[in-house]
């Protein structure tokens, strides 16, 4: 009795443990049969309009699609554990090619798309600007397709800017004045914000370390944040926020807190990227929905030069088995039509047909649609250091930026920054 | 005749023969019984606790970087080396892990002792009172985080409106380099003094009232009754209660990284030993460093509750 019940107790276990195992997810090759194209994407406006595409994709193609869908860090760290371990659980992969690209690309994540791209003259890579087709080739390789692009822009207050009797400044000089005006005349309201955390007012302060005449490294490729280009900027950007930024500001602000102190109505000029524009004119999620202007970055001691970069992409994982239907997938969703509807829909593009017609900025606010197209001429194609370990980098070139807002030495800072920052980059040479 | 004859035979061939593969594995499992039904526990220890444990010692002692799967070389003690010498991230995350853990855990058990004392007494409306006191524990800390960050925030938030009313100027809590710290402490002693005054009063309910009693008619006061009979008759509650949350303490990270993010601001202000390790791993890529930390804040974790379980058994004697 007791022997037979042991067997019994065995055989239960024996068949739990098979039926777990076929619980357990699919495999690729699982995946590649029944059609099923695995997709994980951000938390973005592009994705809301791509999820309510899929059906069209589904029918025409016959696949099946699953989608995960996560915050920008959850999703950031979702790779890094899921392609460390070489997982085929992903085929098509969001990512953001200037901060994992070359990383990325360096750890053999990203499958090399060259063949395909230039294969279908139809779907056309040549329609490709070229500062987004840049950032996500590495090694004369493409390892993947930009989708959404953005440009630093100045928004602020046409109401404020009316009754105070001030122009849309030109330059960073008429900025500084017109912060000063309104800060004096409310002192409620901030003459200006802007991001402030170490790493995330990296990309935002580098239009104003190019329109400066600086960069985060030289021509040669060593670290160039303590010239007295990128010193000045340091000052310039740290000091708007110090002297007309908002009271008891925070070291720690990305864009949705200092979005959201614009979009309260607390501040008069903001800078940010163009991508996240619908924020602030949604009267949904802002109250100054009506009164928002947009208007080019203003011009430094070297011009206007905003950066212009894809800041999201789409990739294959190089250790899916079921890369033809993830590159059907991603054909589908960066095709010209699938492009001019998101433009459309607020987010833009990198496609130059899609610019180039006019219904590619017919629901973009005229003045955000100028200051755009006058973005792209003098962009530059990198918002932050082009290095392998960039989360690393972009606290050390930000480090001088929190030093300069909460009013410490700020060239001390940079000369401090520079040394870590060289540092760093022979450290990644090695 | 035959009929009986077959029937007494059969089970006689049936003896001879060798035990079918049935029964085999019925008497081998017989045999192993023990190892049997303790296999499944020892798999899952061996699994999610001494794999892990042993593959983050070897990461430990290599340059792993990047990639796991990427090529590592052996470097020894390198990476402790690295971690020991930094004074710039390590030693100051060291500081604020035990500045975190101590003062919180001091708050911890003043506070759940009082409102334990409170409690111990039946009153009327008690359970309401009871559910009301649990109800941050059952929250999720990272939503606890975004709630006291909309609360704390410089500019629109609620703290600051609230101060405003008093005529207290605006303080910058979260956001504040040398406030920020403490800002998370006070979160965290609001989530987890409910869990320390449950511990408390599951002690005090298990006392008995005759020492009390007795110390009473000899006319000691409230507060000699508190601390010289409840107190030494709870140490060994108390130390439990330190124990638990002691360890959780110092292992927070949920409420730092909800309310601060990577590398706990802009100046590291609330970066601990684990916000610094999920950093070097996450956001710097570097396994082999992150490794060491964590191996180190292992040990100290090991070590600080290995003192306390010494100072437990010191009080039960």
């Amino acid at each position: 009795m007791k022997r037979r019940s042991i067997v019994k107790y065995a055989a239960v276990a024996a068949a739990l443990s098979l039926g777990l195992t076929a619980c357990s997810g699919s495999g690729s090759d699982d995946a590649k049969e029944s059609g099923t194209v695995r997709v994980t994407l951000a938390n973005h406006v592009w994705t809301e309009g791509i999820k309510a595409a899929i059906p069209e994709f589904e029918q025409s193609s016959g696949l099946k699609v699953e989608l995960t869908q996560l915050g920008e860090d959850q999703l950031s760290d979702q790779y890094n554990v899921k392609l460390n371990a070489g997982s085929d659980e992903i085929d098509v992969m969001m990512y953001r090619p200037l901060q994992e690209g070359k990383a990325f690309a360096k750890n053999g994540y990203l499958a090399d798309l060259t063949e395909k791209v230039s294969s279908d003259s139809g779907w056309d890579w040549k329609d490709y600007q070229e500062g987004p087709v840049k950032a996500t080739t590495v090694d004369d390789k493409v390892v993947g397709v930009p989708i959404i692009t953005e440009r630093e822009v100045l928004y602020y207050r046409k109401d404020l800017l009316q009754a105070a009797g001030l122009e849309v400044p030109k330059t960073m000089e008429e900025l500084e004045a017109a912060a000063k005006a309104i800060k004096a005349s409310s002192p409620d309201t901030a003459g200006f914000v802007a991001r402030t955390g170490k790493s995330a007012a990296v990309t935002q302060f580098s239009s104003f370390l190019y329109s400066f005449g600086g960069d985060f490294t030289d021509s040669s490729g060593k670290s160039a944040v303590n010239s007295s280009e990128a010193k000045e900027a340091y000052a310039y950007y740290g000091g708007l926020i110090r002297n007309y930024g908002p009271a008891n500001v925070s070291t720690d602000m990305s864009w949705p807190e200092a979005m959201a102190i614009f979009t309260q109505g607390k501040a008069a000029f903001y800078t940010e990227a163009d991508s996240l524009y619908k924020n602030a004119t949604d009267p949904a999620k802002s109250k100054v929905a009506d009164t928002v202007g947009f208007a080019a970055l203003p011009a430094g001691p070297a011009g206007s030069k905003p950066y212009n970069i894809p800041s999201w992409g789409l990739a294959v994982n190089e250790a899916s088995g079921n890369q033809e239907n993830a590159w059907k997938f991603i054909q589908w969703a960066t095709s010209k039509e699938r492009t001019l509807a998101a433009q459309k829909a607020g987010v833009p593009g990198p496609r130059a047909s899609v610019w180039a017609d006019p219904e590619g900025t017919s629901t973009y606010p005229k003045d955000l649609a100028d200051a755009i197209a006058v973005s792209a001429e003098n962009g530059v194609g990198h918002d932050r250091p082009e290095v392998v370990t960039v989360g690393k980098a972009r606290e050390i070139v930000g480090e001088p930026i929190v030093a300069s807002i909460t009013g410490a030495d700020t060239a001390a800072a940079a000369d401090a920054a520079h040394e870590a920052f060289q540092k760093f980059l022979d450290g990644e040479k090695k | 005749m035959s009929v009986t004859n077959a029937a007494r035979s059969a089970p006689a061939r049936s003896a001879g023969r060798p035990p079918s593969l049935g029964g085999n594995i019925s008497a081998w499992s017989n045999r192993h019984r023990k190892w049997l039904f303790a296999a499944p526990a020892m798999i899952f220890v061996g699994v999610l606790i001494v794999f892990p444990l042993v593959w983050t010692l070897y990461l430990s002692l290599t340059d792993s970087q990047g990639s796991v799967r990427a090529a590592t070389e052996f470097i020894g003690f390198q990476n402790y080396l690295t971690v020991l010498t930094d004074t710039d991230r390590f030693w100051p995350a060291v500081g604020r892990t035990m500045t975190f853990t101590g003062v919180a855990l001091v708050c911890e058990v003043v506070l759940g002792m009082g409102i334990a004392l409170l409690l111990w007494r039946p009153f009327r409306g008690e359970k309401w009172v009871r559910v009301a006191i649990l109800l941050p524990l059952v929250a999720t800390p990272v939503a606890v985080g975004m709630m006291w960050r909309l609360i704390f925030d410089p500019n629109i938030g609620f703290a600051n409106q609230l101060l405003g009313m008093i005529g207290i100027p605006p303080q910058p809590w979260l956001s504040g380099q040398d406030t920020a710290l403490g800002t998370t402490i006070f979160m965290d002693v609001w989530q987890w003094t409910p869990m320390v005054v449950l511990i408390l009063l599951a002690g005090l309910t298990s006392l008995s009232d005759e020492p009390d009693e007795a110390a009473r008619v000899d006319g000691a006061n409230a507060f000699q009754r508190f601390f010289y009979i409840t107190l030494p008759l709870m140490m060994p509650t108390v130390i439990v209660a330190i124990l638990l949350r002691g360890i959780d303490a110092l292992k927070t990270f949920d409420i730092l990284y909800a309310t601060k993010g990577k590398g706990g601001g802009s100046f590291n202000e609330v970066e601990t030993l684990n916000v610094y390790a999920y950093g070097l791993s996450f956001d710097y890529n570097q396994y082999g460093l992150s490794s060491a930390v964590l191996i180190l804040f292992f040990m100290i974790i090991i070590g600080s509750m290995w003192l306390l379980t010494m100072r437990k058994k010191a009080v039960s004697k």
